[in-house]
């Protein structure tokens, strides 16, 4: 017993010159030299103190990545904001409209970004921005909806997150909100796979670590759409929630389940106070 | 299944006094989570214990640990303690332990157990993100279990 308690006092010396080398850096995010980006803010009263600073993904980058993300002109994310510009002026489906005929331009998307996913009274339920857009599609355009994690679901949610760049997250999570918030908080904590491994694992316990070649980041999402290096595309927040719950060999969630939605508004409300940042630059 | 095989030919090879791999339920962990017997009834071969260490579709021990001796295999992550010198750290037994089930000695751990079938939440068909098609076989093998305790075992300082 003894011995397991000096093991464990050992370990953690061992590993704390490792820490500091991968620390997340203290680099400021100005985008195109005006947007000022809150990329390190106090964490949330509801974290509980489960983080002593929130911190974007955008710090625990390259510097080369980084800077990817400091200029739209060399920010990849950006073409894709241009083609979800395309489809909001398209008009599709039975009712002959496009986004652009209810919502004219697309700044009135103003602040929408940094409050999703929200409670909707009349649906009953906690949406996600994709569900909304979707709930337009069919509902208002007589379209067929999106794919939730397709390219042109990415495309919109770019243009819509773009309009609310430097804009604080601000996800309620209270009054109906509520039980969805709860629901995500466990699935949060809860170990999946045969790995045995919780977000809360990688992203509480051990953001500023490496795993392997990656540095580990909080897994903020206050940075989606994100364009990543890896596979040259905007990716959705589902899509990577799904792959990191299939890293711990685990049956993974259907992307727009009520579970990656309960994840989305719970996940979310961690980086409440973190600038939208989408869409960003990733590796 | 595959592994019943290949228990079955080493069986026949080697005769009849060697035992069958004990089954990951029947595993049995001390109080501090050291496993005193060995698991296939074999010694273990370091050399592929390092193997199985290094590579990221089986063991995949450094993207969570620094090892010196194992430097000739990039990125070593962080997430856990450097191994230089745990065979001064800890015996077989418990090192046995650790690696077929390390939360029997740090509970709450974060470090996956290898040698383990049961119990798991969602568990899946390995990084598919699809259900299991049948039952699970645990991450590494029982010999593979001993070749890597078998390498732990030389890392010492001095
Ligand atoms: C026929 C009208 C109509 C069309 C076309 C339409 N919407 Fe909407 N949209 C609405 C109405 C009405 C609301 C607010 C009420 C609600 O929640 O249903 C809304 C709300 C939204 C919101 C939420 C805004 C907020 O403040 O919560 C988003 C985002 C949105 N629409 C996106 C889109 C997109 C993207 C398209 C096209 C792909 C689209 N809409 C097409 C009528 C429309
Ligand atoms: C086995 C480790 C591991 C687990 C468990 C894990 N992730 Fe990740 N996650 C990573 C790695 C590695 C990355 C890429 C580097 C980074 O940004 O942290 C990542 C990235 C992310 C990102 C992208 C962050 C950004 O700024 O672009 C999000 C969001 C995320 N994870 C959320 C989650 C959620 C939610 C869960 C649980 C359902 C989870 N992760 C479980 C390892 C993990």
């Amino acid at each position: 017993m003894k011995f397991n308690a000096m093991t464990a006092i050992a370990a953690v010396l061992f590993s704390v010159p490792g820490l500091v080398a991968a620390d997340p850096d203290d680099d400021n995010l100005v985008i195109n030299g005006e947007i000022e980006m809150t990329t390190k803010a106090e964490p949330p009263a509801h974290l509980d103190g489960a983080l002593p600073e929130i911190m974007s993904g955008w710090h625990f980058r390259s510097d080369e990545t980084q800077a990817l993300q400091m200029d739209d002109f060399d920010n990849s994310g950006m073409i894709f904001v241009d083609e979800g510009m395309a489809q909001w002026n398209t008009v599709e489906g039975s009712e002959e409209k496009s986004c652009a005929t209810c919502h004219e331009d697309p700044s009135s998307m103003k602040g929408v970004r940094a409050s999703y996913p929200k409670w909707d009274e009349d649906a009953g339920e906690v949406q996600t921005l994709a569900m909304q857009i979707n709930d337009c599609r069919e509902n208002n355009m007589g379209a067929e909806p999106y794919g939730y994690t397709s390219g042109k679901m990415a495309n919109m949610e770019a243009l819509i997150a773009v309009q609310s760049r430097g804009m604080p997250v601000d996800v309620a999570i209270d009054g109906p909100a509520r039980e969805t918030w709860e629901k995500g908080k466990e699935l949060y904590y809860t170990r999946t796979g045969q790995l045995e491994l919780s977000c809360a694992n990688c992203h509480e316990q051990n953001y500023g670590n490496m795993i392997r070649a990656d540095h580990l980041s909080q897994g903020q999402i206050n940075g989606f759409p994100t364009y990543r290096l890896k596979n040259a595309k905007l990716n959705t927040v589902h899509a990577r929630f799904k792959g990191c719950v299939r890293d711990t060999r685990a049956e993974t969630f259907k992307p727009g389940s009520d579970e990656f939605v309960a994840l989305e508004l719970y996940v979310a409300s961690r980086g409440n106070g973190l600038s939208v940042e989408g869409p960003s630059v990733r590796n | 299944m595959k592994l019943s095989t290949l228990t079955l030919a080493a069986t026949v090879v080697a005769g009849a006094a060697l035992a069958n791999p004990v089954a990951p339920a029947d595993v049995t962990f001390d109080d501090y989570g050291a496993v005193t017997q060995s698991l296939s009834g074999q010694p273990g071969d370091p050399e592929n214990g390092a193997k199985i260490m290094k590579t990221k579709s089986l063991g995949n021990c450094i993207s969570c640990h620094k090892v010196t001796a194992l430097n000739d295999a990039p990125f070593h992550g962080e997430v856990g303690p450097t191994l230089d010198g745990v065979g001064d750290r800890w015996n077989k037994a418990e090192l046995r332990g650790i690696v077929s089930n390390a939360k029997k000695t740090y509970p709450g751990t974060v470090m996956p157990a290898y040698y383990k079938t049961e119990g798991f939440v969602r568990p899946g068909n390995a990084y598919t993100g699809k259900a299991p098609d049948g039952p699970l076989d645990p991450l590494l093998s029982a010999q593979q279990i001993e070749d890597v305790v078998a390498f732990l075992t030389t890392l010492k300082e001095e």
